[in-house]
């Protein structure tokens, strides 16, 4: 052996202090979160493109629990970040990966199919908003239509506040709850996002403002004997020549019309 | 994702987002320096752990044109050295001597045959020659070589000048290969 080191060893030498690398357990992140009081459980986000700009959605393993859209905070993470924190309480990091099924869901404008988190809520605000779910892509339901599917007819201030205070606002649709005067009404990222939401998924508002403003709310046909409300997708089948339009749910009944059971614009019992 | 050389930056902003991604970044040049300083693998991980509660601990009262102009890094290795030599001061039984059976050297199974066996052969031996060196000479070479920090940065964790730096490094290479020499003229 050559008595003089050589490059070559040299270079072993380093490559082998190179391999005395070590790397923590996996756990030890969150050991040392929650040694300093950090939410070893905290949630993720992204940054989505949905149907009119960028959103801003966070979740945890439980499921979606905030939406943003990204104009409002200057599309800056940080300022997302305090938001979130503000109102839940905990941080949140970015995701390396978006929820199962999200971007579908925002290509489609249908949410259903999403988890959500939604703890923290009142179960009136729950199942106010699980409730918004349920209206179909393209159609509008007035604040009334929720709060008596939901068993509280009277409680239709307390629908509107409640869907102001959706945390998952486009993926749980409060875009499609609108006034019983046919007028858009107010919406968390403002009027107008509420409007453009409503145009993309081809609701003709101009139609519904023009029927609502001469004091139609529901649409009929003589075929079939049935009412629904303007936007129901049984509705905007029915050609004008069939089409009968009424002011008031008893003025249908009273014409010997019954509720559409897809819609839903009165209880089945006038049936 | 953000960026590394960012997080600095990112911390000032906020410190609650930012402090799992530097957890995660950072976790294995912290391991590093531990486990080789403190050559017992138990004692590196809970060291390591220490030096980010601290880290945050210190984060959270910085203002933030402090925490921007951090040497993130060195000043995490600097936390760990300090944290260790504290230890060793604190200690009531201190062990007199470095025992070599606790040098704890893994080989990744994912590596190939040959890289273990490099690894066993060389790595193992340079881990324990590594050890033997006294700490003046051990830590610049494992800040340089095993954690891989630029001379800048281990100018400020030695609180030296970079050509101190330097010459730590080479004095302590130069000396590892003279025993590393020795030993294999020993072991035919």
């Amino acid at each position: 052996m050559n008595s003089t080191p050589s490059t070559t060893e040299k270079t072993i030498l380093l490559q082998s202090l190179r391999n005395l690398k070590s790397t923590p357990s996996p756990d030890f992140l969150e050991r040392v979160l929650r040694s300093v009081g950090l939410p070893s459980e905290s949630d993720e986000f992204v940054l989505a493109n949905g149907p009119t700009g960028k959103l801003f959605i966070a979740f945890n393993h439980r499921g979606i629990n905030h939406v943003l859209a990204a104009q409002i905070v200057d599309e800056n993470p940080h300022m997302f970040a305090e938001r979130h924190r503000e109102r839940f309480g905990r941080s949140v990091r970015r995701a390396v990966k978006e929820p199962v099924g999200l971007n579908l869901a925002l290509r489609s404008q249908q949410g259903q199919k999403l988890t959500y988190d939604l703890g923290g809520l009142s179960d009136f605000e729950k199942s106010v908003l699980r409730k918004a779910l349920e209206i179909p892509r393209g159609e509008i339901r007035p604040y009334a239509w929720i709060a008596r599917e939901i068993g509280r007819p009277k409680a239709v201030r307390a629908v509107g506040s409640a869907l102001g205070r959706n945390p998952v606002p486009v993926l749980i649709p409060c875009h499609r709850v609108v006034r019983s005067d046919g007028q858009i009404g107010e919406y968390a990222f403002g009027t107008e996002m509420k409007r453009e939401l409503l145009v993309i998924e081809h609701v003709d508002i101009a139609e519904v403002e023009r029927l609502a403003r001469s004091g139609v709310h529901f649409v009929g046909s003589n075929t079939t004997n049935i009412f629904c409300y303007p936007t129901c997708h049984n509705a905007r089948r029915v050609s004008n020549a069939h089409r009968i339009v009424f002011r008031r749910v008893e003025d249908a009944v009273e014409s010997g019309f019954r509720p559409c059971l897809n819609c839903r614009p009165d209880d089945i019992r006038s049936a | 994702m953000w960026g590394v050389e960012k997080l600095a930056e990112q911390a000032a902003l906020d410190l609650d987002v930012t402090f799992p991604q530097i957890v995660t970044f950072y976790g294995s040049a912290i391991h590093t320096t531990a486990l080789r300083v403190s050559l017992r693998h138990d004692d590196a991980e809970d060291l390591a752990a220490e030096t980010f509660i601290r880290a945050y601990q210190a984060l959270q009262t910085y203002p933030p044109k402090r925490i921007r102009e951090l040497q993130l890094r060195a000043w995490l290795v600097t936390i760990t050295l300090n944290l260790w030599r504290n230890q060793l001061r604190d200690a009531s039984r201190r062990p007199s001597l470095v025992q070599l059976d606790f040098v704890i050297h893994r080989s990744d199974p994912a590596d190939g045959p040959e890289q273990r066996a490099l690894d066993v052969e060389g790595s193992d031996r340079v881990s324990q020659l590594l050890a033997s060196l006294p700490e003046s000479e051990r830590i610049p070479i494992i800040l340089r070589h095993v954690v891989g920090l630029s001379y800048k940065e281990i100018a400020t964790v030695l609180d030296c000048p970079i050509g101190t730096a330097k010459s730590h490094v080479s004095r302590g290479i130069a000396t590892l290969r003279a025993n590393l020499y020795r030993m294999e003229e020993a072991t035919p």
